[in-house]
């Protein structure tokens, strides 16, 4: 065992910022989930819709790469 | 990070994204030409090898070239007019070079020993910022004080009002920030992620599990890399619409 304190708090703090990022798999997975639900039920509007499922992932996605950042910065750049 | 003792695994996930100079040395000025250089210039002259010299027949039936370059056109022009309305087509020809420069960009950086420019945030900061410049300069000039509008939502409650107001001016700044750290983030996690997995090949017992693990995030990444591209694109031609039209 060694180290120190702050780099026992930067890899906490790195664990703690993966949490968002599995979250966030939460919030990509709801909108796929709710997309599929949706386009199997009215398959002729499918199509239509596929540009607003990628702006929904990608904005759902988005908050987790945030999370994902802090965990890396917290890891390689502090 | 400690220096590993003899039998120990390194892993070191983010060595791939050191920014080198080509010609020696370890400085890197403005003027420097580094790893990142080369590479988006190849990311150029593949888009220019695709377009100019591609589709130089200008075939009525195409060449196999030029119906690859056909196709990209079709996409993002029928994108571009779907999401920002006819007025928009006018600025096409931006959208359409930046979703091929990211495109060809995120795919060369996918080639083995390659350099991803993609994943360094002071890349797609300029492209993603650019994009904001851009669009509000658009919405300015095309609405004048009217693009405030964008951010008085006049379908809600007077109390309101203000709190919108505030939400959506935040809202406003914060996507140039977005729009690059989603760039940089999706293609710099998953290298890194090759990257570990390929770490761990060293270990004998999980060393074959490890390939497959590196192939099938490798398969991942090239859905990734297109997908990045086209919804950097698609998030472009939304802004431009919010200038387009800005009233809610």
């Amino acid at each position: 065992m060694e180290g120190n304190i702050a780099q026992l708090g930067q890899f906490i703090g790195a664990g703690l910022g993966a949490i968002g990022s599995g979250l966030a798999a939460i919030g990509v997975g709801n909108v796929a989930a709710n997309y599929l639900s949706g386009a199997l039920r009215n398959p002729s509007a499918a199509a239509s819709q596929t540009a607003t499922l990628f702006i929904g992932l990608a904005f759902a996605e988005a908050l987790g790469i945030f999370s994902f950042l802090v965990a890396l910065l917290l890891m390689f750049a502090v | 990070m400690a220096d590993a003792a003899p039998g120990e695994i390194v892993i070191k996930p983010f060595d791939q994204f050191i920014v080198k100079p080509l010609f020696g040395g370890t400085e890197v000025h403005w003027y420097t030409i580094t790893n990142v250089t080369l590479w988006m210039a190849l990311a150029v002259l593949c888009v220019v090898g695709l377009f100019v010299l591609g589709s130089r027949g200008r075939a009525i039936v195409p060449s196999r070239s030029q119906s690859i370059g056909e196709l990209f056109y079709g996409f993002i022009y029928k994108m571009v007019e779907d999401i920002a309305g006819h007025d928009g087509v006018k600025y096409f020809p931006y959208i359409f070079t930046v979703f091929l420069f990211i495109f060809f960009a995120n795919f060369l950086g996918l080639l083995p020993m390659s350099f991803t420019t993609t994943s360094h945030i002071a890349v797609t900061a300029v492209l993603g910022f650019g994009v904001f410049i851009i669009v509000t300069v658009i919405g300015f000039v095309k609405n004048g004080a009217g693009f405030l509008g964008l951010f008085w939502p006049s379908e809600a409650p007077m109390a309101l009002r203000p709190i919108i107001a505030v939400i959506e001016v935040i809202s406003y700044f914060v996507r140039p920030v977005s729009h690059s750290i989603r760039l940089a983030g999706n293609i710099t996690a998953g290298h890194a992620m090759i990257k570990v997995f390929a770490g761990f090949a060293a270990i004998a017992a999980v060393a074959p599990l490890s390939v497959v693990a590196i192939a099938a995030v490798y398969g991942l990444e090239v859905l990734v890399a297109g997908i990045q591209a086209y919804v950097f694109t698609i998030l472009t031609c939304i802004y431009l619409k919010d200038a387009l039209h800005p009233a809610h």
